[in-house]
């Protein structure tokens, strides 16, 4: 009997071809995937990391809800042009509380991973409402309507609540004040502002997109830019503690 | 006219035909029994036989089928206690599960659309209650319609194929595929032009760069795969689908899929994993869908009248089982409220990152080629009247293209945050893949050995050959480009979109393209296409398309690539970002040419294909139907 003639089995049995196929696709992806969740490399802590605040989640939703992750990465590759370009390479504990991620396929736009504090709110603000004013040969579109939009704050502390099962270690006390929090940290000088501060003492605290009169997607949107890259403090980072 | 029984409606008669005559019993008797194909039931006609009133103006020639149990005429007494009996016959489980379901679903549709504050879900709730009552509906119409009459397997010892869903199918296809490209062709022209964003949020590139990636994969190929699917393993097995809500559920459901996912992206309801983009709701519509089409495939293949499930089957079957693995995995999400559209996933940096792509790169293994591959296995030997070349081959490349593709993704996240090796891994199997891929290839080309000189006088092959020298050309780019040195410098530019597109374009379009041809004249029952010389004008137009569109993209993507790490005499970087940025428009803007062609040579096909079922001429209705033979195995 040649093996060929063995292969019959599958040919002729729908559930034999079935369990043969199950079994094929399924090893690749155990074999690639399963080991992440236990590498020290994969799951290293870092000081400074901390979970995004309200504002910060809201801005992050508005990026994915405009699709920049499909002009923008957020991953500065280990060589020497990007680095000089963007900064330090990106670390696998920077995106560990971004559910998804948004490491990006394409640079349309140049990488964002580390754009936090490299340009003023203003800029940004400008930016996001007429690219071509600031950098005239840009192809990015315009996004005028988040400077008028107001900021949808109706489910914060549910958002909250579900990356927490997911796994983000919010503290309770920073989810129930999640809708509060979210407003202080876009005033300034209010005891919204104070008591936000208390709960998220390494936060930035302005009015981001420069209007005074409401919290907009604006303000949640550039919060959430200028917070990308900026968690961990280099000159205090120990790249040797996790390596494996 | 028969007693407590409307005339059918002319509406309701397939093509307007009336398939065989009633053999000689009938014309000596006034009461002609007539079986409808599309209601799947019997008519009894009194008085004398109107050709005119049935719709057969013009071809003189009245021809429709014996329904076996009603061959001796039956006189209007019999009719009448039939019809009772039919009254009496209870709805079937199938029916009234269905049923039972979709009320059900239309009241939690209808509930949250209700309780939501969020806009787009009221709207996409309101289209589930819509789309669930009229599917309620249906399934009523169709049982008060015929009475509940079980459909025949067989009739005259030939299986009676269902072909409604995939002529559904087909048109669906046709219609996704022309809006899809033209959505490509919009954001093509939007990274030349960027005024055309218009700065309006349902007009960004953002939104409609997803409605273009699953308009064309998901809308267009998926309606192509399920179609050609429902047709192939119902040819091959010689058996019709089981059910007859079943198919259209599947079907219907996976397009309501499709009008969820792309409103909402345009609505801005993203969870911005690429080609995985639609949101939770839509994601677990999708899985009921496509567990019920795994039910249905392996259905058909339990009622197979052939030993042997034949290879093209077995390509589906590890499509439609492959995607369910991988879409559930990378879309276990928990939704912020029922009532809302927005959800976060479980899995967060790294893990996600590499089950994104164990996702995404196997949406490309399992979706855009084991399932045309499947296609390509079918078609290919049908329309060149050849047998398979190597069955051996097939068997060993199947196993080992399935096996070895799911390893693949994590060339995607080479010098990443992903560990060294993973991305390695990935690499290293890509390579290994080339050969099964190439073993595909051969064995789709030297399917034509013998009738090479086809390419010639058939451009409905000619497109399927030239998408299996695609699918040859750009398996041999993707494992090149996975390599960690090449990867450096064409990831996250255009190489890897000039990359894709010669897939898509070429490979899936093609073989796409080419079953649409050969199936519109079959499923209508039309001799021939309306006109190869337009199929032609399709693919001379869209090849040279296809090969601007990859030209400029190889040009522009290593350009950039080199540019972003080009340093000056002095030792700094040598261009701004944005530098490179405007050394892209050129390119561009050949690329939207190209796109522009390979619109215009979809639009062509869709009139031609309109123009076959609207104008072809008629099959001879006893000749043999193209394609009632399996292919030689």
């Amino acid at each position: 009997m040649s093996a060929w003639k063995k292969h019959e089995v599958f040919e002729k049995n729908s559930f034999v071809l079935l369990i043969g196929i199950l079994v094929a696709v399924a090893i690749g992806g155990l074999v690639e995937i399963a080991p992440l969740f236990y590498l020290k490399s994969t799951i290293e802590k870092t000081v400074g990391m901390r979970p995004y605040t309200p504002l910060e989640l809201k801005g992050r939703d508005i990026y994915i809800r405009e699709g920049c992750y499909l002009c923008h990465s957020q991953m500065v590759r280990p060589m020497r042009d990007e680095m000089e370009r963007y900064g330090h390479f990106s670390l696998a504990a920077e995106s560990m509380y971004d559910h998804p991620f948004q490491w990006g396929s394409k640079r349309t736009g140049p990488d964002l991973a580390r754009v936090g504090g490299k340009y003023s709110d203003a800029w940004h603000t400008e930016h996001l409402i007429d690219p071509r004013s600031l950098v005239p040969a840009s192809i990015m579109p315009g996004y005028p309507f988040l400077a008028e939009n107001k900021l949808d704050t109706r489910d914060t502390q549910s958002a909250l609540t579900v990356n927490s099962i997911v796994g983000v270690p919010y503290t309770e006390e920073q989810i129930e004040n999640a809708a509060s929090d979210l407003m202080g940290q876009a005033r300034p000088d209010t005891d919204a502002a104070y008591a936000f501060e208390e709960r998220w003492p390494t936060a930035q605290i302005r009015d981001f997109d420069g209007n005074p009169d409401a919290v907009t997607e604006m303000d949640a949107l550039v919060a959430y830019l200028q917070v990308l890259g900026t968690m961990v403090d280099f000159s205090i980072y120990d790249n040797k503690a996790n390596s494996r | 006219m028969v007693q407590g029984r409307k005339r059918p409606a002319i509406a309701g008669w397939k093509n307007g035909q009336i398939k065989g005559l009633c053999g000689d019993r009938a014309e000596s008797c006034d009461i002609v029994p007539i079986r409808c194909d599309n209601l799947h039931s019997t008519f009894c006609l009194e008085g004398l036989y109107d050709p005119i009133d049935m719709n057969q103006r013009g071809s003189g020639k009245v021809v429709c089928m014996v329904v076996p149990s009603l061959a001796p005429c039956m006189d209007s007494k019999d009719w009448g206690a039939e019809m009772a009996q039919n009254k009496a016959k209870m709805i079937s489980l199938e029916e009234g599960g269905f049923a039972i379901f979709l009320v059900v679903l239309a009241f939690v549709c209808l509930i949250v659309a209700g309780k939501t504050f969020d806009q787009v879900m009221a709207f996409h709730a309101g289209i589930g209650t819509l789309f669930a009552a009229v599917g309620v509906f249906f399934i009523f119409k169709n049982y008060f319609d015929d009475g509940g009459e079980p459909i025949p397997a067989e009739i005259d010892g030939k299986p009676n194929y269902n072909m409604g869903p995939v002529k559904f199918g087909t048109i669906a296809a046709v219609f996704w595929g022309l809006a899809g490209f033209t959505v490509g062709l919009v954001i093509a022209l939007q990274l030349a032009w960027p005024a055309l964003n218009f700065d309006l949020p349902w007009t960004n590139f953002g939104r409609l760069r997803p409605l273009h990636t699953s308009a064309v994969i998901f809308a267009f190929g998926g309606n192509v795969l399920l179609a050609t699917s429902m047709y192939v393993v119902q040819r091959t097995s010689r058996a019709r689908m089981p059910g007859r809500i079943l198919p259209w559920f599947v079907i219907l459901g996976y397009n309501a899929f499709i009008v969820i996912a792309g409103t909402g992206y345009l609505l801005g309801v993203t969870q911005s994993k690429e080609y995985a983009e639609p949101e939770w709701y839509a994601d677990l519509w999708l899985t009921i869908v496509w567990v019920f089409y795994l039910f249905l495939f392996l259905g058909t293949l339990w009622k197979r009248k052939e030993p042997h499930i034949y290879v093209a089957n077995w390509f589906y079957l590890a499509f439609i089982v492959t995607i369910a693995m991988l879409h559930i995995t990378n879309n276990l999400t928990i939704p912020v409220s029922i009532y809302s559209t927005k959800s976060y996933i479980v899995w967060s940096g790294v893990q996600d990152a590499m089950v994104q792509w164990w996702y995404g790169h196997n949406a490309v293994g399992f979706f855009l080629t084991a399932g045309f591959l499947a296609i390509m296995y079918y078609f290919i030997p049908k329309q060149a009247d050849r047998p398979v070349y190597s069955y051996r081959l097939s068997i060993v490349h199947f196993w080992a293209l399935i096996f070895l593709y799911i390893w693949a993704g994590p060339h995607h996240l080479h010098y990443t945050a992903l560990p060294q090796w993973a991305s390695t891994l990935g690499a290293t199997f890509s390579i290994i893949l080339w050969m099964p891929s190439w073993g595909g290839m051969i064995n789709g080309l030297m399917t034509l050995s013998g009738a090479w000189d086809k390419l010639r006088t058939d451009p409905v092959l000619r497109m399927m050959v030239v998408s299996v020298a695609f699918y040859g050309m750009s398996t041999f780019e993707g494992p090149l480009m996975s390599l960690r040195s090449v990867n450096s410098l064409s990831h996250y530019t255009d190489w890897t979109i000039g990359h894709v597109h010669s897939g898509a374009l070429g490979w899936v379009g093609y073989i796409s393209f080419g079953a649409i041809y050969c199936l519109v004249p079959w499923l209508w029952n039309k001799k021939q296409l309306y006109s190869l010389k337009l199929v032609n004008w399709h693919f001379w137009l869209s090849t040279l398309g296809i090969v601007l569109y990859i030209t400029a993209m190889w040009v522009s993507g290593i350009m950039q690539g080199l540019m972003w790490r080009a340093y000056d005499s002095l030792g700094f970087l040598e261009y701004s970002f944005v530098e490179t940025v405007e050394a892209m428009h050129p390119f561009y803007i050949i690329r939207a040419l190209g796109g522009a062609l390979f619109v215009i040579g979809a639009v062509i096909m869709a009139y031609n294909l309109w123009m076959t079922v609207r104008h072809g001429e008629a099959e001879e209705a006893d000749a043999a139907p193209a394609g009632s033979l399996a292919p030689a195995e």
